[in-house]
């Protein structure tokens, strides 16, 4: 099976889908490598680099289209200014391609590939599941966005990171806010603080948190609770009260902080402006903003997507192509999230487009220029991916059920040896009462393994009340005559009871109304 | 008024499901108010289809009903939550002693019985109920006692205790013989001695039991009330009594289980071990003088350690429930979560006097369950705590109990608080706990005392804790 690589032809853009150490892998699958001439360039891989690995090289862009099995590309297809074709075109009848697609933005494309009866993968659309991790491509594109921006906003800003006392002064340490801690904000912060500077970082996702502290930033919170989490490891819009609070809190922060990184977005809709105008003229001249959200509109109301301006004293970075500036990296990462989808499908001996498989389920956009995209909605778990840690609350244990099988085990023997002997020798009524009582034991076993050790207390007083219980044994007895030793002694025993009834019960009330969460 | 014996089995079957579906309620927070109210139903459809089928004085009755009640209800509102566990042990012993008159009162009542093999187990059936319900009585009374600190919770060891617990057994076992089969008149005299011989061996057996151990002893109680329930169950055949006494018996008795466990003792250990105290003259001490320096801390020092800290866990023991500490702790830990720190409450099961009594103490103080944390869910948590507040417990944090063989509590599973960056001990001296051994946590390197009345420490960091939130703010 023969693979192609094109040159990218989207200006700007220095990455590719294979580099010299992913090519490799992809001969041991069974592939066959094509690289077009040039194409590792703008990520400093020369051709020669690509050969000494086991790809050939094509001079021609035709070639790699139309003479190879599956086209790997990063960028989308698009128009092709050279050959002044759309790559798409180029596409073979029923070839195969693998790429950023975003085929709820581009819906356009998605069509012109069908025409070509194309099989489509988009790298975009696998989802983040665990399984998948090492094939999330946005996962290892916003790693190394978030580090780029911070490496963009220190470039732009013209003071130290890290505090220095030195002989010439003291120096402060930069101030940065992270804004949204998904992977491209946690990376940020991990890159801000291995430069020196004090760490902000809000999101409006409660479950973050942890993951934002062990990063060593500080988490930011508004007064107000509302968690923002939505499905797939992405936060849903928030209602506007949080969003009147959580502007409070930017404001305050703008005065503050030398560095703002946004990387706030929300699938499907434009960024939420979160700093505006007001916000950066609050800033300290020689502040800086990156913008990480520019190409949905910017998180800035003053962003230019792709551009670097000056306002009111404040840099305002918007760069679209953040990965693509560590090109080499994000290459390396890009292709080998490739390398690893195909081995998923089997390498090139066995490679199928298996729909059972919830990766490839997720990623198929066309098979055969049939529209397969979206897949079927499922039940999403909650994401587990980028969580250093489990959720507090380990699931419990079923370890007392395990323990207490040995002792059970022998109360049934032993039980099961004196139920005989009663049997044999004691009268109906009593095996009858023998029976309940066994049963009873039982019962009572089962069920209170499963009282929570935190309730214990509660346990003992309810069971107290119950076992005021006896009561009724008093009750039995009380109707002799009034001044008869049985009948006094029967009130007695009720009198008492009761009182075990209504305080055990009362007091038990009383504890279950503090327990709250 | 005629009731069909059938309404009233039907009636009883009702009310036992309904009280297993009451103990069913509390396996979580959510479903345990509910659950009480099962408890509460069930209970009044037995009262009531019990005085409707068979009580015909229903003045005595109500009487008798109304008193109780009354007192119950004061008794219910008026106790401390500090004081849970006196309220649970006098409680228990109520039951016992019910148990013990309705025995009497049925052996006098003495309803012929048809052949002469149910007669001798209806005897045997109250010989065992009394039995029982006398040593509940006895040995709650002094739990209770103890529990107050009326009587001193060190354990009284008679010498030869166990050949004399032996002795009382064999001679309850004679009574029983000399009792069965004898008209009622010759045969309440041995019945009534065989009451004050087990009364005294309640009160002997719980003597003998040190304070630490007292959650065991509680539920071990709590266990009995339940067989002796059951027991009058059998003599009145009554089978509601036998499956409500069935019930709670088992209860306790998986609260003693889950107790020892959490002692890595076993039962038997606890109940004839006199734990604790001076057996002959062991050369306790020798064997290992905890080394190193106890350094202590003021309560400026700790707030300041709290203020930095981004991962607090606070352990609470018997001594917060004695200096009712838990309001002002749990002040403590809200400040410093607003700070931004990770505050959690690591619960040992057995700490307190009673099982989960912590829990039901920083309950009343509103501490959210889901921040309180079983020993197993945190231990492994300590390794990355910034500051442990231990407060009031001594024993459950002994780093002995896991590597001293020579130390009594050798084995136990304990918090280990010392794996923390730093432990801040809170303790009126340097006296070891209830168990008499030293603890080698207070020489740690890691470890500060602070010594004194711990509300008032409490309340002293507090106040720190607050100025600093207040100058911040402005």
């Amino acid at each position: 099976m023969k693979v192609g690589v094109p040159k990218e032809v989207r200006r700007g853009e220095r990455r590719v889908a294979a580099t010299p150490e992913t090519v490799a892998r992809l001969i041991k699958l069974g592939f066959e490598v094509v690289v077009e001439k040039d194409a590792g360039a703008g990520a400093s891989f020369r051709d020669s680099d690509y050969v000494g690995q086991g790809a050939s090289i094509a001079s021609s862009v035709k070639q790699i289209w139309q003479e190879t099995d599956l086209v790997l590309k990063v960028q989308p297809p698009e128009h092709n200014p050279d050959l002044n074709e759309h790559e798409a075109d180029l596409l073979r009848e029923g070839g195969k391609l693998i790429s950023f697609i975003f085929p709820a933005k581009n819906q356009e494309l998605v069509e012109r590939l069908a025409k070509r009866k194309a099989t489509v993968l988009a790298i975009d659309q696998v989802p983040r599941i665990t399984r998948a991790q090492k094939m999330d491509a946005l996962s290892s594109m916003a790693n190394i966005a978030g580090y780029r921006a911070v490496i963009e906003a220190a470039s732009f800003y013209g003071r130290f990171f890290t505090g220095q006392m030195t002989a010439a002064g003291k120096v402060p340490p930069a101030k940065v806010m992270v804004i949204g801690a998904g992977v491209a904000g946690l990376s940020a912060i991990g890159a801000a603080r291995g430069l020196g500077a004090i760490v902000r970082a809000f999101d409006t996702r409660a479950e973050v948190r942890e993951q934002v502290q062990s990063m060593g930033a500080e988490f930011l919170t508004v007064s107000l609770s509302e968690d923002g989490s939505g499905s797939g490891g992405y936060a849903k819009e928030m209602s506007k009260e949080f969003i009147a609070a959580e502007m409070a809190l930017f404001a305050l922060q703008a005065a503050e902080v030398d560095i703002i990184i946004t990387t706030a977005l929300v699938p499907g809709k434009p960024a939420p402006v979160l700093i505006t105008e007001d916000m950066v003229k609050a800033m300290r001249q020689g502040s800086v903003i990156v913008d990480m959200a520019a190409e949905s509109g910017g998180n800035c109301s003053l962003t230019q997507p792709g551009q670097v301006i000056v306002q009111h004293g404040v840099t305002v970075i918007g760069y679209v192509d953040l990965p693509s500036r560590l090109a080499p990296t994000a290459s390396q990462l890009y292709g080998s999230n490739l390398t690893h989808l195909l081995a998923d499908m089997g390498g090139a001996k066995s490679f199928h487009i298996d729909l059972e498989d919830e990766v490839v389920r997720g990623a198929i956009v066309l098979r055969d220029g049939e529209l397969l995209w979206p897949p079927p909605r499922k039940e999403a778990p909650k994401p587990v991916e980028r969580k250093e840690r489990g959720p507090s609350t380990p699931p419990p244990r079923p370890k007392k059920a395990e323990e207490s099988a040995g002792a059970s085990l022998a109360v049934i023997a032993v039980t099961l040896g004196l139920l005989l002997l009663a049997g044999a020798f004691a009268p109906a009524v009593f095996v009858g009462h023998l029976t309940v009582f066994v049963l009873a034991c039982f019962i009572g076993w089962q069920v209170v393994w499963n009282v929570s050790p935190a309730l214990h207390t509660p346990l003992m007083s309810v069971t107290n009340a119950v076992s005021g219980i006896i009561l009724v044994g008093g009750m039995l007895q009380i109707s002799g005559p009034v001044a008869s030793p049985v009948t006094i002694l029967s009130a007695i025993a009720v009198l008492i009871a009761t009182i075990n009834i209504a305080g055990g019960f009362l007091v038990t009330q009383r504890m279950l109304k503090m327990f709250q969460r | 008024m005629t009731i069909p014996a059938s309404l009233i089995t039907v009636s009883y079957l009702v009310a036992g499901v309904l009280f297993i579906l009451s103990l069913g309620g509390l396996s979580t927070q959510a479903t345990a108010r509910r659950g009480n109210g099962f408890g509460i139903v069930g209970m009044l459809l037995a009262v009531a289809i019990t005085a409707l089928g068979h009580v015909s004085s229903f003045g005595l009755l109500s009487g008798a009903i109304a008193v109780g009640a009354g007192i119950g209800a004061l008794l219910a509102s008026r106790v401390a939550m500090t004081g849970m566990p006196e309220l649970v042990a006098v409680l228990h012993s109520f039951v016992g002693l019910a148990a013990v008159l309705v025995g009497i009162a049925s052996y006098l009542g003495g309803h012929a019985s048809p052949t002469p093999t149910e007669e001798l187990l209806h005897q045997i059936e109250i010989f065992v109920g009394i039995f029982v319900g006398a040593l509940t009585f006895t040995g709650s009374i002094i739990a209770f006692f103890k529990l107050r600190g009326t009587l001193r919770s060190k354990p009284l060891l008679l010498p030869g205790r166990h050949a004399l617990n032996a002795g009382l057994m064999a001679a309850c076992v004679v009574l029983a013989l000399r009792y069965v089969g004898v008209p009622i008149d010759q045969g309440l005299p041995s019945l009534l001695i065989m009451t004050g011989i087990a009364g005294f061996i309640g009160i002997h057996i719980v003597m003998a039991i040190g304070g630490a151990d007292m959650p065991v002893v509680v539920s071990m109680l709590n266990s009995y009330s339940g067989w002796a329930a059951a027991a009058a169950g059998f003599m009145l055949s009554n089978d509601l009594l036998i499956i409500t006494g069935a019930l709670v018996g088992s209860s306790g008795a998986i609260l003693s289980y889950i107790m020892c466990k959490a002692m890595n003792r076993s039962f038997l250990s606890v109940i004839f071990g006199g734990f604790g105290a001076d057996e002959g003259a062991k050369p306790k001490k020798a064997a290992g003088e905890p080394e190193g320096e106890v350094t202590s801390i003021t309560p400026g020092e700790t707030a300041a350690l709290l203020r930095s800290a981004k991962n607090v866990v606070v352990v609470p023991g018997y001594g917060m429930a004695v200096a009712h500490a838990q309001y002002a702790l749990f002040e403590i830990a809200e400040l410093v979560r607003k700070r931004g720190a990770r505050v959690r409450f690591a619960i040992h099961p057995v700490a307190g006097r009673l099982p989960g009594h912590m829990n039901v103490l920083l309950a009343e103080a509103k501490v959210p369950y889901d921040i309180v944390l079983e020993m197993d869910e945190i231990n492994e948590d300590f390794p990355e705590t910034d500051v442990v507040l231990v407060i009031g417990a001594n024993d459950i944090v002994n780093p002995g109990a896991l590597d001293d063989t020579s130390s009594p509590i050798y084995g136990m599973p304990v918090l280990e608080v010392w794996k923390a960056k730093a432990t801040i001990v809170m303790k009126r001296s340097m006296a070891s706990g209830y168990a008499g051994v030293e603890n080698p946590l207070f020489f740690k390197e890691e470890t500060r005392m602070l010594f004194g009345d711990a509300k008032k420490n409490v309340d002293a960091i507090l106040t720190d804790l607050r100025s600093e939130g207040s100058s911040a703010a402005a």
